[in-house]
């Protein structure tokens, strides 16, 4: 499953999709969790019983902001999240 | 000073049926699915996976008297009491808050479990445009999510926007739809997408000389764009449903299918209970699964 985590509003198109099939079984020892300066991953246990990663709730209204610092202004030149990220399940739409 | 009522041009029609050819005291499982929403609540029973009943009414401002309200009017018309539901399932904005729930499930879930229910299993792609998010919801034949995205933040193109835009044009919510399309050249879309502005902006457009009708064209069409750019992020493939009351909305339906360049799939059920209806599904198999493994235990 592919989860869409974000917004979309009038300044532009905030998601962070996360393939949860590529999440299950995780080889990258759930570095997402760490990876991200602010903490947004979360494991938890979806709908179908699957445990996968998820951005946390408190943080998907204000994706825009709060990844600001992880985009090329903020001097990195590769998302944390995503490079952590070696099954390749994370994506930002922006 | 005017005594008289003020009109509640946004209020729809709550609606409460049980299925009068179907006896709940045969059924080996009765599960029940409460979907509280942000904007309404519905309560669905199923028995032996089939719906039997539902209720459709608006949420209050207490999720579990929300809740309650929703299953004790389906529970009166059909005699039966809550103890005899073997199994409720929560799913919505409050499904946390069904004091009598199970279990909780995401209405993402939920929605896809109840389109596939009542479109039929080659439904894959979902809206459900609700009071106030809107989903869309890619799935598998069995209605199992395979690919989702949901906004909550903005209400522009969920029901609460165009409650407002009926409040405002003065004529009933249900009317909107068809009076749509009532007139000479079709407008071109509000600009604003949010909804505080599209309103200050459908009075800019009275004032200019739009008619009533032009002014909900416009809003329809607004809302149409606004949701197709969402459902295309996920990609849309055949067949086609819509979840939510702005289903029942033909104005943005017809736009939402032109612009998509597909129909729709058609129901005879109403689009407001697929979330409920869904959660009730998802009990019964859960249900059947310990069932089975009970029965496998005792073997």
């Amino acid at each position: 499953m592919i989860a869409n985590y974000g917004y979309k509003d009038g300044s532009g198109e905030f998601y962070i999709s996360i393939d949860t099939d590529k999440c299950l079984v995780c080889t990258a020892q759930r570095a997402c969790l760490t990876a991200c300066p602010k903490g947004m991953f979360e494991i938890m246990t979806d709908d179908y019983d699957d445990e996968v990663a998820a951005v946390k709730q408190q943080f998907r209204r204000t994706l825009a902001y709060d990844c600001t610092g992880c985009k090329p202004a903020g001097g990195y030149t590769s998302l944390p999240c995503s490079s952590a990220c070696t099954p390749g399940a994370i994506k930002h739409s922006w | 000073m005017s005594t008289g009522e003020k009109k509640e041009y946004w209020r729809w029609e709550e609606s409460c049926w049980i299925d009068e050819g179907k006896n709940w005291r045969d059924a080996k499982i009765i599960t029940a699915g409460i979907d509280v929403g942000s904007v309404s609540s519905q309560a669905v029973i199923c028995v032996d996976g089939e719906l039997y009943g539902y209720n459709s009414m608006r949420t209050g401002n207490n999720s579990p008297d929300s809740a309650t309200n929703a299953v004790n009017a389906v529970l009166a018309k059909s005699g039966m009491k809550l103890e005899d539901i073997t199994y409720v399932i929560g799913t919505g904005y409050g499904r946390v808050n069904v004091p009598f729930a199970h279990k909780a499930i995401t209405e993402i879930a939920c929605h896809a479990r109840g389109a596939n229910y009542m479109g039929g299993s080659s439904i894959r792609t979902i809206l459900d445009m609700g009071g106030q998010d809107c989903k869309a919801i890619h799935c598998d034949e069995k209605g199992k999510v395979t690919n989702f995205l949901m906004n909550d933040k903005c209400a522009a193109g969920t029901g609460r926007g165009m409650e407002v835009i009926a409040d405002l044009m003065q004529i009933p919510i249900a009317e909107l739809g068809d009076r749509s399309f009532d007139v000479d050249v079709e407008p071109a879309a509000v600009s604003s997408t949010c909804v505080v502005f599209a309103k200050s902006e459908a009075l800019g457009l009275l004032k200019s000389g739009y008619t009533k009708n032009k002014v909900i064209a416009a809003y329809c069409q607004a809302m149409a764009e606004r949701v197709v750019s969402l459902i295309e992020r996920i990609g849309v493939e055949n067949d086609f449903f819509i979840t939510g009351g702005i289903a029942k909305n033909s104005g943005v339906v017809k736009r939402i299918e032109k612009l998509l360049g597909t129909t729709a799939a058609d129901t005879k059920y109403d689009s407001q209970i697929a979330g409920a209806l869904g959660a009730a599904l998802f009990g019964y198999t859960l249900m059947q699964k310990q069932g089975a493994a009970a029965a496998k235990a005792a073997a």
